[in-house]
């Protein structure tokens, strides 16, 4: 009998050499005259120990990693296949600590199933959540989404069931379901493990979403740095449309819901729900006035579901397991689970998915493991490039959307990204400027000319000059685009910019805040 | 040109929202958006040259002239940059000896910033054309440089 090996596909795990382990483990299983099936696999979100070599045992998987090309052989010699010893040996998956403390919801079969893979993915509970769907009323599936609490998980934090409740009460002869696949948030890269390691999660949650509101097509805005999970979503789109999943009559309900992905080009505002709907029209992704919302008058004009990948692939399990399954996990009024991603300078940066209200430092220390350097950590950026930056003595923050705001910061999409103590705060502060100006729509005025000069004041005062001057300047000209610009471009770039100045003020050349 | 121009907008024209998939279609054939072949999707779409230019200046991905034999993109964002991305990006300017949105003088690379890889856990991160790279050194860069050059 042969034996599966799973070596992951995800596109970071073949960034550090994913692809090569797998040709090699090939090879020499075929030099060895070894039967082997390699499937490949997501992520487990580990990513210091990518590429990981996991084995089907009678025990469960066992793990290796990370697993060079010329640790090959010797894997073989160590009679790998049936987990024997070795020192890249990790043990059962199931029970490395960084992974069996999480909470995995939405991230369920992530690294566990063949991605692509319809039967796969319903032997492992998947299509559960459309098949009570579709027995349900579309109130009653709206109903399930609001009693669990899911809030957007793009960053904006909006009830999914407020929004869908829109959309199913306004009538039109077409609706749309948009997935916002346009992770331009650096730090974060949790919907590319979806789309990349269990894309057919996200398919179920936007076909449940269209039998909910009654939208008939459905796209995926994917942003075209992430050509690889263009590839598999749309095998997966084949492979659920084959097996009666996706186009009309599905599974016999007489239901229709078509989905295509469209790719985005390179445009950060384009993550914003309105720019978005601009370029899927084949716009210049220019930011729209609101109202009207969205969900009254969308896409084409028509009433229209904006969600983040996590939020849509969160809806599976909450109608597989009922709204009140979900919303038993987590504190306050953010309910569920976070997947959070871990970057930047940590020994171990990967996803880790957790129930809201775990402190900052148990995920910066605990699964994290300190910085990746050795040096004390000096600052966290949460929540993406509009994220604020965050001093150690904010570090016991549970993570919660309001605990956050409490401390003028976000949690957003999750990423968390961790620097060390060689960190300058006022060239990121200066490069938060720059990014807002090569990213800005340039439909405001705030964010347009405001990041300009901003980039010009942050210039002057990373060279010291006339601080007292320019730190007032500075301060006033965030505040013009906190309040005065259309969306969070420009909204929120003094986010990350005046928490810098605020909690590293040194680094700005003044002992304290003037 | 012009006749595979004409077969990716009669293909795509249909589409809603046809502009961007046909944008895509064309740079995927031919390495960019040649700025003579305006006029033919303006008047395949019943919109204005300036409307179709206005799309293809917004946007970063799309350029208007012939790029590199290969595209390397550094990224910039945080997470590289707190893990040494400068001193890449340094140090990549000079390896290949242009700025960015140049290309090397024997038209072998064209090099681009990019915001975020999505490989924020493998930081830093370079791309070049569809493979992306992590926990790239200099000296790896140099490697990767070289097998891209055969």
């Amino acid at each position: 009998m042969s034996v599966t090996v799973y070596i992951p596909c995800d596109s970071s795990a073949v960034s550090i050499g994913a692809d090569r382990v797998a040709n090699a483990v090939a090879q020499e299983a075929k030099n060895r005259g070894v039967e082997i099936n390699v499937v490949r696999n997501g992520s487990r979100g580990l990513y210091w120990l990518e590429p990981m070599v996991e084995v089907a045992t009678d025990k469960g998987r066992v793990a290796y990693g990370a697993v060079k090309t010329s640790d090959v052989a010797g894997l073989f010699d160590a009679d790998f296949l049936n987990g024997g010893a070795h020192t890249l040996n990790l043990g059962l998956t199931e029970e490395i600590p960084y992974l069996n403390k999480q909470q995995r919801l939405t991230f369920a079969r992530v690294g566990i199933t063949d991605p692509v893979s319809v039967e796969d993915y319903v032997a492992h509970n998947g299509y559960r959540g459309l098949k009570n769907a579709l027995s349900y009323s579309q109130a009653d599936v709206v109903k399930h989404v609001s009693d669990s609490g899911l809030r957007g998980r793009g960053g904006a934090a909006f009830p999914t069931g407020i929004k869908w409740n829109t959309v199913l009460n306004t009538q039109a002869d077409q609706k749309y379901i948009i997935c916002n696949a346009d992770e331009g948030d650096s730090g974060t890269f949790s919907d590319r493990m979806i789309m990349e390691g269990d894309p057919l999660v996200l398919i179920e949650g936007m076909t449940i979403a269209g039998l909910a509101v009654g939208a008939t097509q459905g796209y995926i805005y994917l942003r075209i740095e992430y050509p690889h999970a263009l590839e598999i979503l749309n095998k997966a789109i084949e492979n659920a449309t084959a097996a009666g999943y996706l186009g009309e009559n599905i599974q016999g309900s007489g239901k229709t819901f078509h989905l295509e992905v469209r790719q985005g080009a390179g445009a950060y505002v384009c993550g914003e729900e309105t720019a978005l709907m601009e370029s899927l029209e084949g716009k210049r992704g220019l930011v729209r006035f609101k109202p009207p919302l969205p969900a009254i008058s969308g896409l084409f004009g028509k009433p229209t579901v904006v969600n983040n990948v996590i939020s849509l692939a969160s809806v599976p399990i909450i109608l597989d397991k009922g709204g009140d399954f979900y919303r038993d996990f987590g504190m306050g009024r953010s309910r569920g689970t976070l997947p959070l991603q871990l970057a930047g300078n940590l020994k171990h940066t990967g996803l880790v998915e957790l129930a809201f209200g775990a402190t900052l430092r148990e995920v910066l220390y605990d699964f994290g493991g300190g910085s990746a350097t050795g040096k004390p950590i000096r600052a966290v950026q949460v929540g993406g490039p509009l994220g604020s930056y965050l001093p150690e003595s904010q570090f016991d923050t549970p993570l919660d959307y309001e605990a956050f705001a409490e401390i003028w910061a976000v949690l957003g999409h999750g990423g968390i990204v961790a620097f060390d103590e060689t960190v300058d705060l006022a060239q990121m502060a200066k490069y938060s400027m720059e990014f807002c100006v090569e990213e800005s729509c340039g439909k405001c005025t705030p964010c347009r000319i405001g990041s300009t000069r901003g980039y010009e004041v942050m210039d002057e005062i990373v060279n010291k000059r006339d601080l007292d001057k320019n730190i007032p300047l500075l301060r006033s000209l965030c505040d013009t685009m906190l309040n005065g610009s259309l969306c969070a471009m420009g909204g929120m770039t003094p986010y990350p910019v005046l928490s810098a100045l605020n909690h590293f003020p040194e680094d700005f050349g003044i002992e304290k805040n003037v | 040109m012009m006749q595979t121009v004409q077969t990716i907008v009669a293909d795509l024209k249909d589409k809603p929202g046809a502009l961007l998939p046909i944008l895509h279609a064309i740079q995927n054939t031919l390495g960019y958006v040649p700025p003579e072949i305006v006029p033919t999707i303006a008047k395949a779409l019943n919109l204005s040259r300036a409307e179709i230019h206005g799309v293809i200046s917004f946007y970063h991905y799309f350029r208007d002239h012939a790029p590199g034999k290969k595209t390397v993109r550094i990224c910039r964002a945080e997470s590289c940059l707190a893990m040494s991305g400068k001193d890449l990006e340094n140090h990549a300017k000079a390896k290949l000896g242009i700025d960015y949105h140049e290309t090397t003088a024997d038209g072998k690379f064209s090099l681009e910033p990019v915001y975020c890889l999505g490989n924020c856990a493998c930081s830093p991160a370079i791309q070049i054309d569809n493979d992306v790279y992590g926990r790239v050194s200099n000296t790896d860069f140099d490697e990767i440089l070289k097998e891209h050059s055969a």
